[in-house]
């Protein structure tokens, strides 16, 4: 008997699960940006001697998932399986890496959550007891993104206030049922729901995700009957520094405050960057700061109790072309030093 | 815990309108008069030379000057100016004819990792197509306009 189940998508895991590796991998603006010293492995382009920028991001997630492995003091066949996603057209990055990496693989689609999808998965398939092993995923490329989600990188069109870029980089974490030396474990997450408040612009996705991830985080606490001064820290994915302000804001309106403890990761990876307006976004921005940063203060013990919460923009396109709204959703993984 | 029954937040599109980060209106609309302006005495710059210089007749004078701007327009491009440019000026370097050249080059530039036919040859006008289509629509509801007013003897 595996873990259980609380309402409204909190699981509560049985069987304590257990970072064993982590990699990252970034771009050239990342490495400029305030966390630099924590990636472990910097690009020195945008194409990194690949043909084009989708042959790149393959690389990103490739270089991020061996690292990962490695780190683990493991071998790609001691993985179970690879779980991973990221946002281009049939997750081909994760696709593709997958079949260069050879391992059984199920692909995740969760735009910008895919990070914290593919723990929340993971961690409860080694609950349940089905792998030992798991490599979890995620990737974005500034280029891959902008040519499909936006228009063409030498365009002369700038951006609105409130828009954000893509991060290059891709991020990797190997988690396993077994305690050996590892420092850090999960012991709780929470699936988000897909929650629409009506945000039609793609310009503005902080927006657009800022209510789902108050609605995941309020329901973690609730059901784990904490307060947000229980964690050291409750980090989202990639709101901005727009979206972030409003999932303060919204928080409060519910009556908790999450001003103190709160951190974004799309604020962080650029912060101090004039060019980068609202911050970042992408697969990759949470998933490089987790595994660059987070995980490595968890680690030293800079933090005993955390939150990982990766927010993801829900539309396509054709969707956003179609005037329709832009659905948000969070996820919370709750991690732990032991 | 439901965030829609908790929260009473009328109209959040207008919640977040008010919220939003603005655009410098003022100090982006002086930039964009300032290099659009340049950008026009450039191609002045280049009339009077083809003019009074090479001594062009009028119709060659603007073919001559249109070429020249797109040439640049397009150069800058390829050299990865040309998007530096406009995100410090905004609509100052997207209006000028520069600018059009700078969407069919960027498409052009993208669209090379798909191969001549269905990158550069299909994806050449995603952004420049519909200036086209409606910036010639609407030069030919003008001329049958101007045609019908003609043939009424009122223009």
């Amino acid at each position: 008997m595996g873990g259980k189940i609380l309402p409204e998508g909190t699981m509560i895991l049985e069987n304590p699960v257990y970072i064993r590796g982590k990699g990252s991998a970034v771009g050239q603006e990342e490495a400029k940006g305030p966390l630099s010293d924590y990636f472990d492995i910097k690009a020195d382009n945008a194409k990194w001697g690949e043909k084009s920028f989708e042959f790149a991001e393959k690389k990103f997630f490739m270089s991020a998932c061996k690292k990962a492995v490695e780190d683990a003091g493991l071998s790609l066949n001691d993985i179970d399986l690879l779980l991973g996603g990221d946002l281009l057209n049939q997750i081909i990055t994760a696709s593709y890496s997958a079949r260069d990496l050879g391992l059984p693989f199920l692909g995740l689609y969760g735009a910008c959550s895919g990070m914290a999808q593919a723990l929340a998965t993971g961690s409860m398939l080694i609950d349940g007891g089905f792998g030992n092993n798991i490599l979890c995923a995620a990737s974005s490329h500034y280029a891959t993104a902008e040519r499909q989600f936006r228009s063409p990188l030498e365009l002369g069109t700038p951006k609105p206030p409130t828009g954000q870029d893509t991060v290059t980089g891709a991020g990797a974490t190997v988690i396993s049922s077994e305690k050996g030396n590892n420092k850090v474990v999960i012991r709780a997450l929470t699936i988000g729901r897909c929650v629409d408040f009506g945000i039609t612009d793609a310009n503005n996705m902080g927006a657009a995700m800022a209510p789902s991830a108050v609605q995941s985080i309020l329901t973690h606490l609730q059901n784990r009957g904490k307060n947000p001064l229980d964690y050291d820290a409750v980090f989202t994915g990639d709101l901005g520094m727009f979206g972030s302000k409003l999932m303060i804001d919204l928080a409060q309106k519910c009556g908790v405050d999450l001003s103190e403890v709160h951190h974004d990761c799309g604020s962080m990876i650029y912060e101090g960057m004039k060019s980068k307006r609202c911050g970042a976004s992408g697969c990759g921005c949470c998933a490089v700061v987790l595994n660059g940063y987070i995980l490595r203060q968890l680690e030293q013990g800079n933090y005993r109790r955390i939150l990982f919460t990766a927010t993801g923009a829900m539309m396509s396109t054709t969707s956003v072309q179609q005037g329709e709204s832009i659905p948000g959703i969070a996820h919370v993984i709750e991690m732990e030093r032991v | 815990m439901n965030i829609r029954e908790q929260l009473n937040i009328g109209n959040y599109n207008a919640y977040v309108k008010k919220e939003m980060p603005k655009s410098k209106v003022f100090s982006e609309c002086i930039r964009a008069f300032f290099v659009g302006g340049l950008i026009c005495t450039l191609g002045q710059a280049i009339r009077n030379f083809a003019q009074y210089t090479l001594e062009l007749s009028e119709n060659e004078v603007s073919a001559f000057t249109s070429i020249i701007l797109i040439f640049l327009g397009a150069l800058l491009t390829g050299l990865g100016v040309y998007d530096i440019i406009g995100n410090f000026a905004g609509a100052g370097s997207i209006i000028p004819i520069t600018g059009f050249s700078n969407s069919v080059v960027s498409s052009a530039l993208e669209f090379k990792a798909e191969g001549y036919i269905v990158g550069v040859g299909a994806k050449l006008f995603t952004v420049a197509g519909p200036v086209l289509v409606y910036g010639i629509s609407s030069s030919i509801v003008v001329g049958l306009i101007y045609y019908l007013l003609k043939l009424l003897g009122m223009a």
